[in-house]
């Protein structure tokens, strides 16, 4: 097989790094549990949109849409996350810029993450 | 970059636009915008766990004008994504790949988020005007 590859290759001596499929399955793996909460989700909103700030409190502080939230949105910016660094391999080849923008993406999704939890913890076991 | 000029592939510039390219462009566009509007998802949950003030000012953004515009946007955005999405499931499984097929689910998915959005708003509006 190593008549296939670039000289550029076998100089680095990099094969692959055997973890082609792994983005792969867990963007599947996401999308599936989305279809599900994205679902429940809008649901949600849904029922939350007649309600003043008391009543949207204590709807999200309820202990099984709190749970669900909280695996919606760690599943959601996980997701955007792998998607997003698709789109960017796809599309920015210079090399610096390119490395810039996906650890800015993946640092944003992860605060962004952060954030949503922190929010969704202090309003279910808050008083 | 390499050396030599090498032929390109046939790309954006060649094609005759058709429903099957334009299925994958937006799904990377709602995609993004999606990935976008989360931002306004963690606002609001913020919001609601710092206080009634921070929440009035959310859902006063979200009832203007502009609020709305985004909303129904991101609502489309988010039932074309969920239902080309799980179109795309069904082809990672092997089915729906005959060119037929393809170009029929593809209509199905675009004309499907545009009902499932206004089945969304209609619950919406019939709120509004319950309340």
């Amino acid at each position: 097989m190593s008549s296939l590859r670039t000289p550029l290759k076998n100089a680095l001596g990099l094969g692959s790094a055997r973890q082609g499929s792994h983005h792969f399955i867990i963007q599947r793996v996401t999308a599936v549990a989305l279809v599900l909460l994205g679902v429940w989700f809008v649901w949600t909103v849904l029922s939350l949109l007649h309600l003043d700030y008391a009543g949207a409190h204590a709807l999200v502080a309820q202990p099984c849409n709190a749970v669900l939230l909280l695996a919606f949105v760690v599943t959601v910016f996980w997701h955007a996350q792998l998607g997003l660094q698709v789109v960017i391999e796809d599309y920015v080849h210079a090399r610096g810029s390119q490395l810039a923008l996906q650890l800015t993406v993946k640092f944003l999704c992860f605060l962004g993450a952060a954030a949503s939890v922190l929010a969704i913890l202090k309003i279910a076991l808050g008083r | 970059m390499p050396a030599t000029a090498r032929p390109l592939s046939p790309h954006l510039g060649i094609y005759r636009w058709q429903i099957q390219m334009v299925t994958s462009i937006l799904h990377r566009a709602t995609g993004i915008a999606l990935a976008a509007g989360t931002i306004l998802l963690v606002v609001a949950l913020l919001a609601l766990a710092s206080g009634p003030d921070a929440w009035a000012k959310v859902a006063a953004f979200c009832g203007s004008w502009i609020g709305m515009i985004l909303m129904l946007g991101w609502t489309w955005a988010l039932a074309y994504h969920l239902l080309n999405g799980i179109r795309h499931l069904v082809q990672d499984l092997g089915y729906g790949y005959k060119p037929e097929q393809f170009v029929r689910n593809g209509w199905v998915v675009t004309l499907g988020s545009f009902v499932l959005t206004g089945l969304v708003w209609a619950c919406v509006l019939a709120q509004r005007g319950g309340a």
